[in-house]
């Protein structure tokens, strides 16, 4: 007889197994599978008699008498964050490059000849490739500052990386909207990238506003574990050459556009 | 009405007067906040007593979770639960909580292991090296002890996946969104917390069960 491995007792016991039913069946008819169960069970068992105290009858009074001086006088509306002075030269680019794209694409539905339609395709890449690449540089910039914080003093207790992780909220907001971009535009490898900036822009966002050497340690190392500067430096050259190579075609249509006036 | 009817319609009741409380809060009525905090805090303190084992770290972070969920409640609105909400911010940030210990810990103890082969790191290996005589293995205080060390021994995420799913009752999705995980990610990490617990508590779960059946024998 095939036992039930002990993934699926435990599975079984916490209430997630998949094949409840078969398990059961098992279960009714094999004693050394029910034995196993009842020693999960018997530890299982001791720790729920974890003791947990008792915080008291007032404690939720006790809370709200901590917090309650450190609340603001209305709690944030989801819209409120975009309110922000930061957030909202974050929100300015952004629109910044929508309406760039707009007008690109206007401009080029003049006439549905072969030409404007690749031309169209062309100035919306270059528009994504200029805004990608500013993106990526401000990335780089604040990654190394990142990589080269250190405490002004070694006896220092905490190094304060608040204005970093300020930077890493407001183009994390960017970044996505690269990131959908790209994945729209069926670059693949741009999009890659830009998912692992992601990460970690997330991780710096989510860091504390101070944090200990040895916190600031793991950050840098995990930033130079993924390699991350590298690729972002890659893929910003990259783009660069990218708006090199698109420079002579599109001045080339130009010319034939001023020709035909 | 039976039990179970009557406790659905006082879960019901408590989550439509959760929702008032809310849109009072966000219309500008702060203390009716109060009413939140004062309702769910005990909940919040003994999820975060279990994840993170010790008294003060629970305190703060049921501090945090309710100072949070204030400055987030815009983005709760549209949500039906504010105790799962809520619940689910102390969740994450004891996550963040008992990571920060960890690397705290950690850099304490990295000039020790300089001095050994570095096993001495590993808390796994703290729990058999403080294997206590037979006496005292009869001892409640002592399998406690060493329930703290197993507990302690889990890594932050296999922690808050077995308190969430064992003490808790948390489903599965919950747990992967707190673990930002797949939920067979989740369920392979209840699994893992499980099996180590098993393997490390077993000896002295066994030894004390042996204890007092001789106990009852004489």
């Amino acid at each position: 007889m095939k036992h039930v491995k002990e993934e699926e007792l435990i599975a079984y016991r916490q209430g997630i197994a998949e094949q409840r039913a078969v398990i059961s069946e098992h279960l009714a008819a094999c004693e050394e599978c029910r034995g196993e169960l009842d020693r999960i069970e018997t530890v299982l068992a001791a720790l729920d008699t974890l003791p947990v105290p008792d915080p008291g009858a007032d404690y939720g009074r006790r809370v709200w008498r901590e917090i309650a001086p450190r609340l603001a006088e209305k709690p944030g509306r989801w819209w409120q964050v975009w309110r922000e002075p930061r957030r909202l030269m974050a929100a300015g680019g952004v629109v910044a490059l929508l309406i760039a794209a707009f007008v690109a694409g206007r401009f080029t539905k003049r006439d549905r000849t072969g030409e404007n339609v690749a031309n169209q395709e062309q100035i919306r890449e270059r528009v994504l490739v200029v805004a990608v690449g500013e993106h990526l540089g401000h990335s780089e910039r604040m990654l190394i500052e990142l990589s080269n914080a250190a405490p002004n003093d070694p006896a220092e207790k905490e190094v304060n990386i608040s204005a970093e992780q300020r930077r890493a909220e407001d183009l994390l907001q960017e970044n996505r909207l690269y990131r959908q971009t790209a994945l729209q535009e069926g670059d693949a490898g741009l999009a890659s990238v830009l998912d692992e900036l992601e990460r970690v822009l997330l991780d710096v966002a989510h860091s504390p506003e101070e944090v200990t050497p040895a916190q600031l340690e793991a950050i840098q190392k995990k930033i130079e574990a993924r390699g991350i500067l590298f690729k972002v430096r890659v893929v910003n050259k990259e783009l660069q050459q990218r708006q090199e190579a698109a420079r002579p075609a599109q001045s080339e249509s130009m010319k034939r556009e001023r020709n035909k006036v | 009405m039976n039990r179970m009817q009557q406790s659905v319609e006082s879960a019901q009741a408590v989550a439509e007067s959760d929702a008032v409380a809310v849109e009072r809060t966000l219309a500008g009525d702060r203390d009716a906040y109060r009413v939140l905090v004062e309702r769910h805090s005990h909940n919040v303190f003994r999820l975060a007593y279990r994840m993170t084992g010790n008294r003060h770290d629970a305190e703060e972070v049921v501090q945090e979770a309710f100072l949070r969920g204030y400055q987030k409640l815009g983005q709760f609105a549209a949500r039906s639960n504010f105790g799962t909400w809520v619940y689910r911010i102390a969740a994450n940030y004891a996550i963040d909580r008992m990571r920060q210990r960890q690397k705290e810990e950690a850099r304490r103890e990295a000039p020790r292991a300089e001095d050994g082969d570095g096993m001495e790191n590993d808390p796994l290996n703290r729990v058999k090296d403080e294997a206590p005589t037979p006496e005292r293995l009869a001892q409640s205080l002592e399998l406690r002890k060493q329930m703290e060390l197993a507990l302690a021994a889990l890594s932050e995420a296999e922690r808050a996946a077995f308190v969430m799913r064992h003490w808790e009752g948390c489903g599965i999705e919950e747990i992967a969104g707190v673990l930002k995980s797949s939920s067979s990610a989740a369920k392979n990490t209840v699994f893992r917390a499980v099996q180590k617990l098993r393997h490390a508590l077993e000896p002295f779960v066994e030894a004390k069960a042996r204890g007092r059946a001789m106990g009852s024998e004489s």
